[in-house]
């Protein structure tokens, strides 16, 4: 494939991300800030976005599943991950933690299992849907070009 | 002959517990030629100026652990400290916002700060930026 056919896969992809709701307008912020002096970054911060809310996903699960649930404990770590995700622009994840928020406020176990689902779910697509975004920009890299520069 | 005491570049502080948000503040900070400190609680940010550290401007987070953002600007102002504290949080409720500015508070925004926003900002605290 030619570098303008990769191009245009990559930002039909990209394109997509946005219309399903899955980023935001954070997520253009955030490759604008990338330059030649930091040419990795946004790869960077996601991966550390990656890291950080698998170990989140990891200790909330855990505290889920304790007799006694520690609401204080699931808020906390949920308000990382809202602000992780919403400095990533990562809009559906940010939306599951608003709403895994409010069952932690309201002590409503049910909807906290709910919103857990749908938050591993959510969080599981955007990484799926960012790695995939991340490789066909190495195609493009590979073949000589460049990542074209998304409008804001 | 007076010798300008003008700084040729803004210092600002960032203060937020998640190393996301915060790395992004400093990078799009140092983006506009900014330099950016950063502080992962508000007592961090209290001993950055109690050991004599000046800043242009304090983005200051609202909820962090040790010690908030509501707490940390009522004793920088106790402190005599006049640099300008922007509040960032999100999905704030007006009880919240109203008790960032009441402990001295300049502004309180919806965080993360765009690219705009922050111009903004920087324009109110050097109308030259």
């Amino acid at each position: 494939m030619d570098v303008n056919q990769l191009q245009r896969g990559w930002y039909k992809y990209l394109t997509t991300l946005f219309k399903e709701g899955i980023l935001d307008d954070q997520y253009k912020q955030l490759q604008q800030l990338q330059d030649e002096s930091t040419p990795n970054f946004v790869l960077e911060v996601v991966s550390l976005f990656f890291d950080d809310s698998q170990k989140i996903i990891y200790e909330l699960e855990r505290a889920l599943s304790q007799p006694l649930v520690d609401y204080k404990v699931i808020d906390a770590y949920v308000h990382q991950l809202k602000g992780s995700s919403s400095s990533v622009g990562a809009y559906k994840v940010k939306e599951v933690c608003v709403k895994f928020r409010e069952s932690c406020e309201n002590q409503n176990k049910e909807g906290c299992t709910i919103a857990m689902q749908n938050l591993k779910h959510e969080f599981s697509r955007v990484k799926h849907n960012l790695q995939y975004l991340f490789e066909l920009e190495q195609q493009i890299l590979s073949a000589g070009g460049s990542i074209p520069t998304i409008m804001l | 002959m007076a010798i300008s005491s003008r700084k040729t570049k803004l210092v600002a502080l960032v203060v937020d517990d998640n190393k996301i948000m915060r790395n992004h503040h400093v990078k799009l900070l140092m983006k506009l030629q900014v330099e950016a400190w950063d502080a992962k609680n508000g007592k961090e940010a209290v001993n950055f100026i109690e050991t004599g550290e000046e800043f242009d401007l304090i983005l200051m987070d609202k909820v962090m652990p040790v010690m908030d953002g509501v707490e940390a600007t009522r004793l920088l102002r106790e402190m005599g400290v006049t640099t300008m504290i922007v509040g960032l949080g999100s999905l704030l409720s007006e009880e919240e916002k109203q008790a960032f500015m009441e402990a001295g508070g300049d502004d309180i925004l919806e965080k993360p700060l765009s690219h705009p926003k922050l111009v903004s900002i920087l324009r109110e605290v050097d109308n030259t930026f």
